[in-house]
C-alpha cells in the first residue's frame, strides 16, 4: 500500500488552478523529489500533502485514509504525528536553544525528552551545538536543527521544501547525506526543489508544470 | 525546560517588550485603583460628615460669618472663635419642634509661647452633646474630667501625653476616630475646662472679644429637630426671633458639599474611564504589533503540531502574566501615592475625605485585579482571534 496517494487533485482560486487534476503515488521508504519553475504548483500540493491546506477537488490519502475533508484540528493533529516539516528559511524559534527547538516539537506531540532531543542533534553532528541560540548557529547548522526536529517524532513523511536552498555547497551535501541516511533507514522523503543537483539525490523526481504533472523522472544512477 | 514555562521564557527573552507591556498595565491599574479609593474616600468622607455633624440647624452669632467661613472650619478644621450669650440655648430649646439642643464653645490657640500647638479647641456639654459626644463615649468610655482632652485623629499628640493650653497643662486621655473632616484637626473638652481656659486666655492678655462672664458664653448651639417639624421652619424661626445671631441650615452646608463631591466623583469617573480606553487600545495596538513580530513564530509552533487552542492558552498565560505583575505594581504604587498623601488629595479638593479601611481596599485591589485581567483577556482573545486567521504555511514560505 502507498503511504500517499494523490487522486484527481486540484487546487482552485477563483478562475486560477494551482493544481489541476494531479495524481501522485508514493510508496513507503520512498524518495521523492518534486521540481517545477515558479507557479507551476510546487507549495500548493507541499501545502496539500503537509495537511496545511485542503484541496478543492479529489482525494489525498494517507496511509490509506482520505484527509481531503477533514477539520483543520484533524490536520494539525495528523501533521504533529505523521509529518516532519523542513523548510528552507529554517524557522528556528529565536529565543530557544538548539535542543529547546527539537524538544518543542516533542512538546507538542507528546512528551518532551532532552535526552532523545540530544541524541536526535548527534545524528546530525550537532549535539556539541545543542544549548546554541539560533543567532549563535550557522545556516547550515540551523538547517540541521531543523532535521533533527523533524526527525524527532519519528513521522511516517518528511516534508522538505527547498531544504538547501539557502546553504553552501558544504552544507547541502551534509543535508543530503542526512536525507540518505534516513532513507536507508526507511523514511520516506519527500523533497520540493528546484535545484536538478538535490533532485538527482531522489530516487524518482515529479516534475510539476502549469499545475499538472509533466513527467517523472526515474534517477537510474540513484545511490543509497 | 519546562515547556510549560514556554510563555514565560518568551517574556524573559524580549524584556523590552514584557516591560512596555507591563507599564502600560501598571498605568491602568493604578488609574483604576487610585481612582476608586479616591471616589470611594470621597462618598467615606461625606457618609462621616453626616454622622458626625448630626444636627439639622446650627446656631451661631450674627458676627460669625465676618469672622471665618463656617463651611470651611467645618470641614476643613480652619481654626477661628466667636462668641455669644449662653441664654441663646435655652430660647432655642423652647422653639417648638426642637427635639434636642446642644452649646458648643470655641476657642482657637495660636500662639506659640502659651500652648503646645495651634488647635481648634472646643467644649461641649457632655450631658446634652449629641454630634460629638457619643463618639467620644464610643472613643474613650468614660467621663471627662476637668483638663482632660480628647484629639482629633490628626492632632499630633499621644495618648497620655500633656498639652500646654494657654499655660493651662491638659491631659491628653483619648483619640477619636479619623472623620476626614475638620473635627480630625480639633481637641474636645467638656465645657468646665472650656471656660478655665477662656479665662486663662483672657488672663493672658488675648483679646477673645468676650463682654462679661466667660462662663456665660457660648459660641454655637447644634440643634436636632423633631421628626414631624421641619428643619426650614426652625431655622426661619430663629432667624426672625432671636436676634444677634444666624441660624444656618446644614443640609445647605452639606449640599455645596454634596455637589462638590459628586463634580470630583463625576470628574475621577471620566478620567479613569478615559485612561481605561486609551490604555486598552494601547494594550491593542501593543498586541498587533506583537502578532505581526510573532507571527512567523506561532506559524513554526502551528507547523509543530501546537493546535489555535494552544496557540491561544499561550497567549493567555503570557497577558495574564504581564497583568498580574503590572496590576499589582500598579495597586501598590497606587496605594503609595493614595494613601500616604490623602491629607494633601483632601486639601487640594477641599472636601471631606476618608480613606476606606483595609476590607474595602483589599475589595477595590481585587476589582482593579479582576478588572484589569479582564481587560487583559480580551486583549488576548482578540489576539487569538487574529492569529486564527493567519496562513501559517504562507508566512512559513515567505518567512515573514
Amino acid at each position: 500500500m502507498s503511504l500517499l496517494e494523490l487522486k484527481n487533485i486540484s487546487k482552485i482560486y477563483g478562475e486560477l488552478k494551482a493544481l489541476d487534476n494531479v495524481n501522485i503515488k508514493v510508496e513507503k521508504g520512498e524518495w521523492v523529489a518534486i521540481m517545477g519553475p515558479s507557479g507551476s504548483g510546487k507549495s500548493t500540493m507541499m501545502n496539500i500533502i503537509g495537511c496545511m491546506d485542503k484541496p478543492s477537488l479529489g482525494e489525498v490519502l494517507l496511509d490509506g485514509v482520505d484527509i481531503s475533508k477533514e477539520s483543520s484540528k484533524k490536520l494539525t493533529e495528523i501533521r504533529r504525528d505523521k509529518i516532519g516539516l523542513i523548510f528552507q528559511q529554517f524557522h528556528m524559534v529565536n529565543y530557544l536553544t538548539a535542543v529547546e527547538n527539537v524538544m518543542v516539537s516533542q512538546y507538542y506531540h507528546s512528551m518532551p525528552d532532552e535526552e532523545e532531543a540530544l541524541e536526535a542533534l548527534g545524528r546530525v553532528g550537532l549535539r556539541e551545538r545543542a544549548k546554541h541560540l539560533p543567532s549563535q548557529l550557522s545556516g547550515g547548522e540551523q538547517q540541521r536543527v531543523c532535521v533533527a526536529r523533524a526527525l524527532i517524532n519519528a513521522p511516517e513523511l518528511i516534508l522538505a521544501d527547498e531544504p538547501t536552498g539557502n546553504l553552501d555547497e558544504a552544507n547541502e551535501n551534509i543535508v543530503l547525506d542526512l536525507f540518505r541516511q534516513l532513507h536507508r533507514e526507511g523514511t520516506t522523503l519527500i523533497v520540493v526543489t528546484h535545484d536538478p543537483e538535490v533532485a538527482e539525490a531522489a530516487q524518482r523526481t515529479i516534475v510539476l508544470e502549469h499545475g499538472r504533472v509533466a513527467r517523472e523522472i526515474i534517477n537510474e544512477n540513484f545511490q543509497e | 525546560m519546562k515547556f510549560r514555562k514556554l510563555p514565560f521564557r518568551n517574556l524573559t527573552k524580549k524584556p523590552g517588550r514584557t516591560a512596555m507591556l507591563t507599564v502600560l498595565v501598571m498605568i491602568l491599574s493604578f488609574a483604576m485603583f487610585a481612582g476608586a479609593a479616591t471616589i470611594f474616600s470621597l462618598r467615606n468622607g461625606m457618609k462621616s460628615l453626616e454622622a458626625r455633624l448630626g444636627a439639622d440647624v446650627i446656631v451661631v452669632p450674627v458676627s460669625a460669618k465676618s469672622k471665618v467661613n463656617l463651611d470651611e472650619m467645618l470641614l476643613q478644621g480652619t481654626v477661628g472663635y466667636f462668641y455669644m450669650d449662653s441664654d441663646v440655648l435655652e430660647k432655642v430649646r423652647e422653639i417648638d419642634g426642637v427635639e434636642k439642643a446642644s452649646a458648643q464653645t470655641f476657642l482657637a490657640t495660636l500662639r506659640a509661647d502659651c500652648c503646645s500647638i495651634p488647635v481648634q479647641v472646643i467644649g461641649i456639654d457632655p450631658d446634652t452633646d449629641f454630634t460629638v459626644q457619643p463618639w467620644i463615649a464610643q472613643s474613650y468610655g468614660k467621663p471627662l474630667e476637668t483638663y482632660d482632652l480628647i484629639v482629633g485623629s490628626k492632632v499630633g499628640t499621644e495618648i497620655g501625653s500633656t498639652l500646654r493650653i494657654y499655660q493651662q497643662d491638659c491631659q491628653v486621655v483619648g483619640r477619636l476616630d479619623s472623620t476626614g473632616t475638620g473635627m480630625d484637626t480639633a481637641v474636645y473638652t467638656t465645657m468646665d475646662t472650656m471656660h478655665l481656659l477662656l479665662e486663662a486666655a483672657q488672663g493672658l492678655g488675648h483679646d477673645l472679644k468676650i463682654t462679661g462672664d466667660p462662663d456665660e458664653v457660648i459660641s454655637a448651639v447644634y440643634i436636632k429637630v423633631k421628626d414631624d417639624s421641619s428643619a426650614v421652619s426652625v431655622n426661619n424661626y430663629i432667624n426672625v426671633h432671636i436676634r444677634k445671631v444666624e441660624s444656618v441650615q446644614t443640609k445647605n452646608m452639606l449640599t455645596t458639599v454634596s455637589d462638590g463631591m459628586a463634580g470630583a466623583s463625576s470628574a475621577m469617573t471620566i478620567l479613569i474611564g478615559g485612561i481605561w480606553v486609551l490604555t486598552f487600545l494601547l494594550i491593542i495596538a501593543a498586541f498587533c504589533m506583537i502578532i505581526r513580530e510573532r507571527r512567523l513564530e506561532f506559524a513554526v509552533l502551528r507547523m509543530l503540531g501546537a493546535s489555535r487552542r494552544m496557540l491561544s492558552g499561550m497567549i493567555f498565560t503570557e497577558t495574564a502574566a504581564i497583568c498580574v505583575l503590572g496590576s499589582v505594581l500598579g495597586i501598590l504604587l497606587a496605594c503609595a501615592v493614595v494613601f500616604p498623601f490623602g491629607g494633601l488629595i483632601e486639601e487640594k479638593l477641599g472636601l471631606p475625605f476618608l480613606q476606606p479601611g483595609a476590607g474595602m481596599c483589599i475589595l477595590l485591589a481585587a476589582g482593579t485585579f479582576l478588572g484589569v485581567l479582564l481587560t487583559g483577556t480580551v486583549a488576548s482573545m482578540w489576539t487569538a482571534n487574529r492569529l486564527s486567521h493567519v496562513d501559517a504555511s504562507k508566512i512559513l514560505r515567505e518567512g515573514n
